[in-house]
């Protein structure tokens, strides 16, 4: 068994995929709770897919992928920040109409480069875990602390503008500048977590360890603390699973907590299905 | 707990708590009626004010333009001679109904967040800020819940709580939307003890409800709205058939056959 866990980690490859599932596991089930507690599920998915023209131009001009991903990503938190505050468009339409628009951008520019491009796409979509590079690692690494530290410092804040934006008001807060801060920091996660999970199963990272914490805990503090565990089982799991029965990384990462959180849906105490039948 | 004092901007202690000059707010999509129409009208320093008026009339708008959530089309809001959002100590009690019990917070987690402005950006809550949210729970009786999960709280808990945090917020004007609705007669006592008690606090209130009765029975003054202010009186002043036809039409809800 000891063997088992221990073999893969001669290659290093191997190694660097562990540590990125775990931070990647971390940093996205801590904001996570955030887009569960104030049903931002939606807007966290469209902007996963919005940064993916971003990925492609940096991809065909050489240049890191996380760069053109963070501009792409940042650039669109702002312009959904700024299109939900008018209202022309009802926000989820407004969401919809920019999200398909830069995808299918996106898909178009791979489509017209003469490399391989349903294997690129794959990798972009559905992420490349083993393929995680130590230059990456830093990258996910230095973004995550980035992540992890605004959070902690704008707890308070954060923790009042999700549960009553009236409050927020009254106690004359930057409401519209925290929002924003907020948006970024899920634009900056997605580009932490592309190489690990993909673009297609960003949202899975995001929901579903905080969904299930949420099941199993009565304070923020323990939801985030709870989400992150599950978020760092589900990357470990996913990647051994990834590597001894070939399927895909994000795919594995992403049943891992899946399965996670049936079970705890099913026998959570006092909240679970079998709780609430009794 | 502490005399309730303001802090971070200037009072005008000669101005009044809350002063409304020819208020007129429009719908934010346009439509002809205007959501309140020519308000004018000033508190005094801890008077307790019911607002009553039928479905639309106004009431959350109201408070939202004096909360400083919404800007006024034409006219002035001026708490102590300051416009609204010059103040973080004006407190907005928002309807149980509006607010995600589920949210995982405790009470004590609810009440401290009433303390945020006053605890600084990258702080952290320190023993003074601790003893103002203990002292807060102590006064409207709800010590012994701090522990517990805002969902886990009876409706008549669940708007103590409420209550204790305009209190940590040190609020000297409180907006109160439909504290009573869904709540059991005893529970209601309860709230009214705790509201009567803010007098001590130079606490100004202004509550708005559905039942006329609780209205002129507990209260210094009824402001009736519909759109317009339609009277703004001692209850039994307000309360004239000339007005409740003004105020509500045909169908006027009599004092005591309301809902509780």
């Amino acid at each position: 068994m000891i063997d088992w866990l221990l073999d893969p980690l001669q290659f290093s490859f191997i190694s660097r995929a562990l540590v990125a599932a775990v931070i990647v596991g971390i940093v996205c089930s801590v904001l996570g709770t955030y887009i569960v507690l104030q049903g931002m599920a939606f807007l966290g998915d469209a902007l996963a897919h919005t940064i993916l023209p971003g990925v492609v131009i940096a991809f065909l001009l050489g240049l890191p992928l996380a760069l053109g991903a963070l501009v792409f990503g940042v650039l669109t938190a702002l312009g959904i920040g700024a299109l939900t505050e008018r209202e022309m468009l009802k926000e989820d339409t407004a969401i919809g109409v920019i999200f398909a628009g830069l995808f299918a951008l996106g898909v178009a520019l791979l489509s017209s480069s003469s490399g391989s491009y349903t294997i690129d796409l794959a990798h972009f979509l559905f992420g490349n875990l083993l393929g995680v590079s130590t230059g990456d690692l830093w990258v996910i690494a230095g973004l995550g602390v980035v992540v992890l530290a605004t959070v902690f410092l704008l707890y308070k804040e954060f923790l009042v503008v999700s549960f009553d934006t009236t409050l927020a008001t009254t106690l004359r807060l930057p409401t519209r500048l925290i929002r924003y801060v907020m948006l970024v920091l899920i634009a900056v996660t997605i580009v932490t977590a592309l190489q690990v999970v993909g673009i297609a199963l960003m949202l899975a990272m995001f929901v579903t360890p905080a969904a299930a914490a949420s099941l199993l805990t009565r304070r923020l503090p323990a939801m985030m603390a709870t989400a992150a565990g599950i978020g760092v089982t589900a990357g470990v799991v996913g990647m051994y699973a990834s590597y001894y029965l070939d399927i895909a990384s994000g795919a594995a990462v992403v049943l891992a907590a899946t399965l996670i959180f049936v079970v705890v849906f099913i026998f959570a105490p006092g909240r679970g299905l079998l709780a609430a039948k009794r | 707990m502490q005399q309730i004092a303001y802090r971070g901007t200037p009072h005008d202690p000669m101005a009044p708590p809350l002063e409304l000059t020819h208020v007129t707010v429009g719908y934010p999509d346009g439509r002809r009626h205007h959501a309140l129409e020519d308000i004018t009208f000033r508190l005094e320093a801890t008077e307790q004010v019911a607002v009553v008026g039928p479905n639309g009339a106004g009431k959350s708008t109201l408070f939202k333009l004096i909360a400083g959530i919404l800007k006024p089309d034409q006219g002035s809001v001026a708490m102590y001679g300051n416009k609204p959002d010059q103040h973080v100590c004006i407190a907005y009690v928002p309807q149980r109904s509006t607010v995600d019990w589920s949210f995982p917070a405790t009470v004590a987690d609810v009440v401290m967040m009433g303390r945020t402005r006053q605890i600084g950006l990258f702080r952290r809550p320190g023993h003074r800020d601790r003893a103002i949210v203990q002292a807060a729970l102590e006064r409207v009786g709800a010590a012994d819940l701090a522990d517990k999960q805002i969902g886990e709280l009876s409706g008549g808990q669940q708007q103590r709580a409420f209550i204790a945090r305009a209190l940590a917020q040190e609020a000297e004007l409180i907006l109160l939307d439909e504290p009573l609705s869904g709540l059991d007669v005893p529970s209601q006592e309860a709230i009214f003890e705790i509201l009567a008690d803010l007098r001590r606090d130079a606490v100004t209130l202004m509550v708005a409800t559905h039942d006329l009765g609780v209205a002129v029975e507990h209260f210094d003054r009824v402001m009736l709205l519909n759109t317009r202010l339609i009277a703004f009186e001692r209850g039994e002043d307000v309360l004239t058939p000339e007005n409740l036809l003004r105020a509500y039409g045909g169908h006027v809800p009599l004092p005591g056959a309301a809902p509780a």
